[in-house]
């Protein structure tokens, strides 16, 4: 008595897969089940899942010794969405299924009773499989709508094992099952927010405008209660929609995080606000078995706001200069490295001072304790981020008859300023003016001396570094855009300068 | 004598009956000692087998070889060594399992695994 099956999956490093083929050899010997390919313990235990699943629903396992091999078998497998395929190519060893004649990979988490179970990061597990030269995927029935986000599959979704069996040609007739349905998604408290609620700080809404259209790192510094947190929430409704690669992106992200998915592509840009007690890893991405990303990685084509900014220690701050800089993350752990997409957009959110009432009140702080405060947002952090804008309590009385701005005004125009930065970057690796160095700034988009004038005062009193004259240069570039005018004026460089104006550090 | 002991009984009588069909020569059976029982001993040739023997009546608790973990395995193999110690034999070794399905009514089936550790 001798078997042999296989079956397809995936294992995933951050948001790249890898595909894995599961072998299964049955022969005579002393019943035991020997799992080999670097299983972690989840795999290890699927053995017991898969023998239940299979005396449940009626099916044969073979009966002697059998060894089933996860290849590549240096991959480290972390995971329970291997228990279907790992099922399957034993069912094949036993002659229930019979061999795959098309490329199909196999995704779930089974339980005793048979049923399948949907797993975290089945959508980019089906992106994997696809990458891999899958052409079907069987998945949990919960998981059917999530996979099918991905193109070029076809996404078959079964209740129970005895299901998948019979779609792959076992001669059976699967009792009918209550299938496990999947988590309900959650609203995104960020989507129905609208700009016009914000009133007053009519500084701080262009600021917020400025950041949406050029892609600017933004800092608001403000006395508690000025606004800034519902400043900050406003951004993702006012930046463009996702495109469909980015909401893939961003749904695979969610999808690994263990968010229940959407049944259709959310193309709002994620929003991601990290309470400053967060650690290293919360951020960053880690964790022991499968990577997990952080918050950065999750807050990708969207915004990672930070509120009380300067509470969060130094050490998780500089955590994010690397995404800052390259767009990933790369999370090295035991199990090996995985990388994430971490292309956002930092919006930063202070206090004046540890009491907060610096420039606007009674301010109780020492000069000394002032620095220090700041002092912990390091340089090289605060160095990539172009606009800083102060934000005070509004006064009763301000703006309150004149027109507000509404998120869908701000959005075309913010709309409109893109497509004129990407239009004038075509042919660059940028697409909006706050990706772009200042070098390439000043030699390819160079200035009129005339304008240059009052930087050069700024610059020569010192108020103004050689890199702050770069970041504001950048931010009247893309008021311009706003303005939907060729190149800056003097109006775009003041502006852009007054809006440096008012911040302690 | 308890029914479970003399099912064990039977078992092995029924897989000395097997092995000597199957053309090996039974050379020692319930072998004792201070570490526990061998089953049977039998010489395939010029191998000597060491057999161990699990009868059930069904398979309610699961298969016969079910039983035979690899604790049980690992003693069989001190068990051997003890008692080729004993004998003062010498020659190749093999250790067999012989399964027995022992329902109440109804044929008996046998099964014989060669080679198990």
């Amino acid at each position: 008595m001798s078997g042999f099956g296989r079956a397809e999956c995936v294992a995933l490093r951050g948001l790249e897969g890898v595909g894995v083929q599961i072998e299964v050899h049955a022969s005579s010997g002393l019943p035991v089940v020997h799992i080999v390919g670097l299983p972690g313990p989840a795999v290890q235990q699927a053995r017991h899942r898969t023998w239940s699943a299979i005396a449940r629903m009626g099916l044969t396992a073979p009966s002697g010794r059998v060894v089933i091999n996860l290849t590549p078998a240096s991959l480290p497998k972390a995971g329970t969405h291997f228990d279907l395929a790992m099922a399957i190519a034993v069912l094949r060893a036993s002659g229930v299924v019979p061999p795959d004649d098309e490329a199909t990979a196999l995704l779930g988490e089974l339980g005793l009773d048979g049923r399948l179970r949907p797993v975290a990061g089945t959508l980019p597990l089906a992106r994997a499989a696809a990458e891999a030269g899958m052409t079907r995927l069987v998945v949990p029935t919960a998981s059917a709508d999530e996979a099918s986000l991905v193109a070029g599959l076809r996404v078959l979704g079964a209740p129970s094992l005895a299901h998948a069996a019979a779609l792959l040609g076992a001669e059976l007739e699967p009792e009918p099952v209550e299938p496990v349905l999947a988590d309900p998604v959650p609203a995104r408290a960020h989507a129905a927010l609208d700009l016009a609620d914000v009133v007053g700080n009519r500084d701080a809404v262009d600021a917020l405008e400025v950041a949406a259209a050029g892609a600017h790192h933004l800092m608001m510094v403000g006395p508690p209660g000025a606004g800034k947190t519902m400043l900050a929430m406003r951004l993702p409704g006012i930046l463009p929609p996702l495109t469909q690669v980015q909401a893939l992106d961003v749904a695979s992200l969610r999808s690994l995080s263990g968010e229940p998915a959407a049944p259709t592509l959310d193309l709002l840009p994620p929003f991601e606000h990290p309470h400053h007690s967060a650690t290293a890893v919360s951020l960053i991405g880690g964790g022991s078995g499968a990577i997990r990303p952080g918050a950065a990685a999750r807050a990708t084509h969207g915004v990672l706001f930070l509120d009380e900014a300067p509470e969060f220690p130094r050490t998780v701050l500089d955590m994010l200069r690397q995404p800052l800089e390259s767009g990933t993350i790369t999370v090295h752990r035991a199990a090996g490295a995985a990388s994430f997409p971490a292309r956002f957009q930092l919006l930063l959110a202070a206090n004046p001072c540890p009491c907060g009432q610096f420039g606007s009140g009674d301010c109780t702080c020492a000069p000394q304790q002032r620095r220090r405060y700041f002092g912990r947002l390091s340089g090289p952090l605060l160095d990539r981020v172009d606009l800083q804008v102060r934000v005070d309590r509004v006064v009763p009385g301000v703006d309150g008859e004149r027109h507000r701005r509404t998120t869908a005004d701000a959005a075309s125009r913010v709309t409109e300023a893109r497509a004129r930065a990407a239009h004038r970057l075509h042919g660059t690796e940028w697409t909006a003016m706050g990706h772009v160095p200042g070098p390439w700034l000043r030699r390819s988009l160079p200035l009129d001396r005339a304008l240059l004038a009052p930087l050069e005062r700024a610059l020569e009193t010192g108020s103004l570094t050689m890199r702050g004259l770069d970041r504001t240069v950048r931010v009247a570039w893309t008021m311009a855009d706003l303005d939907a005018v060729a190149s800056p004026s003097l109006t775009h460089i003041g502006r852009a300068l007054a809006l440096r104006k008012g911040i302690p550090a | 004598m308890r029914a479970k002991d003399q099912l064990g009984l039977d078992g092995e009588a029924a897989a000395s009956v097997h092995l000597e069909r199957a053309g090996m020569r039974i050379i020692d059976r319930r072998w004792r000692c201070a570490h526990g029982e061998l089953d049977i001993v039998a010489v395939d040739g010029d191998t000597i087998v060491f057999v161990e023997v699990k009868t059930r009546r069904g398979l309610a608790y699961g298969h016969p070889f079910e039983a035979i973990t690899p604790a049980k395995v690992r003693r069989l193999r001190l068990l051997a060594t003890l008692w080729l110690a004993a004998t003062g034999r010498r020659g190749p070794l093999r250790m067999d399992a012989v399964g027995i399905i022992a329902p109440r009514a109804g044929a008996w089936r046998v099964e014989h695994l060669r080679g198990i550790s």
